[in-house]
């Protein structure tokens, strides 16, 4: 493969990114549903 | 029983099939997709590229939207998309500049160039970069959604002029853009298109989950204060 | 929606402003002077022996304006947040287009006070010779306008806050990229390239203005209102 480097760094940066993002958003509600009361636990 | 998570139904359905379509995106863009016959495997990285610009419209346009319905409107509902689209659009302009770069390096040999887009697309990162700063300052509710909305739209209607304004400059100064090959074969195509759809979905389930956050995030600032008082009850009462 | 009042007050606004820069003398005291630093400094930062200064004066001037008329603002909208003026702003009873227009007007003079100092230091310092008076004058009035507005409605937002000083230069700059970029661009035709070349720049500069005086029009009055 030509560019080799490149192609993986790209793909290794963009998913990378998108799971490091996405286990800040999962864990910060997590710990935001803790400090309320269920019935406050909504979003609507 | 109610979850101490942000997730639901509706996004565990859309993040299985992100899931899933990341892994097809994967095996088309490495491996079914013919190299370019000019770029070579560097135009691999347009499957990802374009996609992630895709989400970042997305989330800038929410944003908008967003701030101009609160601004209309005065509901939560319209101030938690906005700031939810504008982080998750960030995020995807990050990537953008990033892929972007990489691209750049082995097309035009550098990582940066004054390109119309690459210009323009800086330039976005560091205005919604603003707005969330303005987001986090302390403040009323209402006094911040006010700001952040104002910040959002006074943004907003600033990108066609920076965007006609880069582009211009540039066509006037650069004698050739390297110009990309206008046929693009039949399994290139369909793989961007299908790299699309999954960082569309992709986007959605971030969204998704970053608003319920954000929600969450002001029911504990509103409520926050209440809940400290009777904790400190509840313990006074504990101890005789 | 425009009451024939507005201009009026937009006059007392304007009148207040510039009577107190008149005695405060910052202007003319600190922010003139350090805008001609910056001149200087650009001459050491760039070798004025090998032309690039004079190459680079249409830009380096607009940063220059961009930097001096960040601190002018900075000080336009700092008056307005000490001492709870803001709030005697807001039950002056002044309609509230007619207090954005006022300040934005003061802050423009004050800007084109700035601008002649500039390009006084410019002309004098980095031996520039232009082509187009016309295109030159035009160019300034259009883009000051165009930074005074949209500087005025960033100014009352960020004037209440304790990060003002930081904030305002972060939220501002990317805003006003095309205003550099379209006055540069338009100097430059008037410097040394064809004047006719410096003619649509200036339009993109009047959109802009027009968009940014519009939304201050509109919204000063809601932006005024948070504290």
């Amino acid at each position: 493969m030509t560019n080799g480097g490149y192609v993986l760094a790209g793909y290794t940066i963009v998913f990378g990114t998108l799971i490091g993002y996405t286990v800040r958003i999962l864990l910060r509600g997590r710990s935001l549903s803790k400090q309320l009361p269920p019935e406050d636990r909504r979003w609507m | 029983m109610i979850p101490e998570h942000t997730g639901s139904r509706a996004t565990r359905i859309i993040g299985a099939l992100t899931l899933a379509g990341f892994a097809v995106v994967l095996v088309l863009a490495l491996v079914v997709s013919p190299p370019d016959q000019v770029q070579g495997d560097a135009a691999r990285l347009i499957y990802l590229h374009v996609p992630v610009a895709i989400a970042m419209n997305l989330g800038f346009g929410l944003n908008a939207l967003g701030s101009a319905m609160w601004l209309w409107k005065k509901s939560r509902w319209w101030d938690t998309l906005a700031v939810s689209a504008a982080e998750v659009g960030l995020v995807f302009t990050a990537l953008t500049l990033v892929t972007g770069m990489i691209w750049g390096r082995p097309t035009w040999g550098v990582y940066w160039t004054w390109d119309a887009r690459l210009t323009s697309f800086s330039l976005l990162f560091l205005m919604y970069l603003g707005y969330l700063v303005v987001r986090r300052l302390p403040a009323d509710l209402e006094v911040r959604n006010r700001r952040s909305a104002f910040v959002a739209l006074l943004s907003f209607v600033d990108v066609p002029i920076v965007y006609f304004s880069v582009t211009w400059w540039r066509s006037l100064h650069q004698s050739a853009t390297i110009s990309l090959n206008t046929t693009i074969s039949g399994s290139m195509l369909f793989t961007l298109f299908v790299s699309m759809a999954v960082f569309v979905a992709c986007f959605a389930w971030l969204l998704l989950h970053r608003f319920r956050v954000a929600w969450l995030e002001d029911e504990v600032e509103t409520k926050g204060l209440d809940l400290a008082i009777s904790e400190r009850r509840a313990e006074a009462l504990v101890v005789p | 929606m425009l009451h024939d009042t507005v201009f009026r007050d937009a006059a007392v606004i304007a009148g207040k402003d510039l009577r107190l820069e008149w005695r405060s003398r910052v202007t003319t005291n600190q922010i003139a002077p350090f805008a001609l630093l910056v001149l200087i400094l650009f001459a050491f930062a760039l070798d004025p022996d090998r032309g690039i200064l004079a190459r680079a004066t249409a830009g380096l001037f607009w940063v220059a304006v961009l930097f001096s008329g960040l601190l002018a603002l900075q000080r336009a909208f700092a008056i307005e947040a000490a001492d709870g003026n803001r709030d005697g702003l807001r039950l002056s009873g002044l309609d509230p287009a007619g207090i954005f227009l006022g300040k934005a007007g003061a802050v423009a003079l004050e800007l084109l006070v700035l601008e002649l100092v500039l390009g006084a230091g410019v002309v004098l310092m980095y031996g520039t010779t232009f082509r187009s008076w016309l295109l030159l004058v035009v160019t300034c009035v259009v883009a000051t306008t165009g930074v005074a507005a949209a500087g005025s409605l960033y100014g009352v937002l960020a004037a209440g806050l304790r990060v003002r000083e930081t904030l305002l230069p972060l939220l501002l700059l990317p805003i006003l990229a095309p205003v550099l970029l379209g006055a540069t661009r338009s100097f430059e035709a008037a410097l040394a390239g064809a004047p006719s070349d410096g003619w649509p720049w200036v339009e993109l500069l009047a959109a802009f203005a027009a968009i940014y005086v519009a939304f201050g029009v509109l919204a000063f009055g809601s932006l005024l209102e948070e504290s």
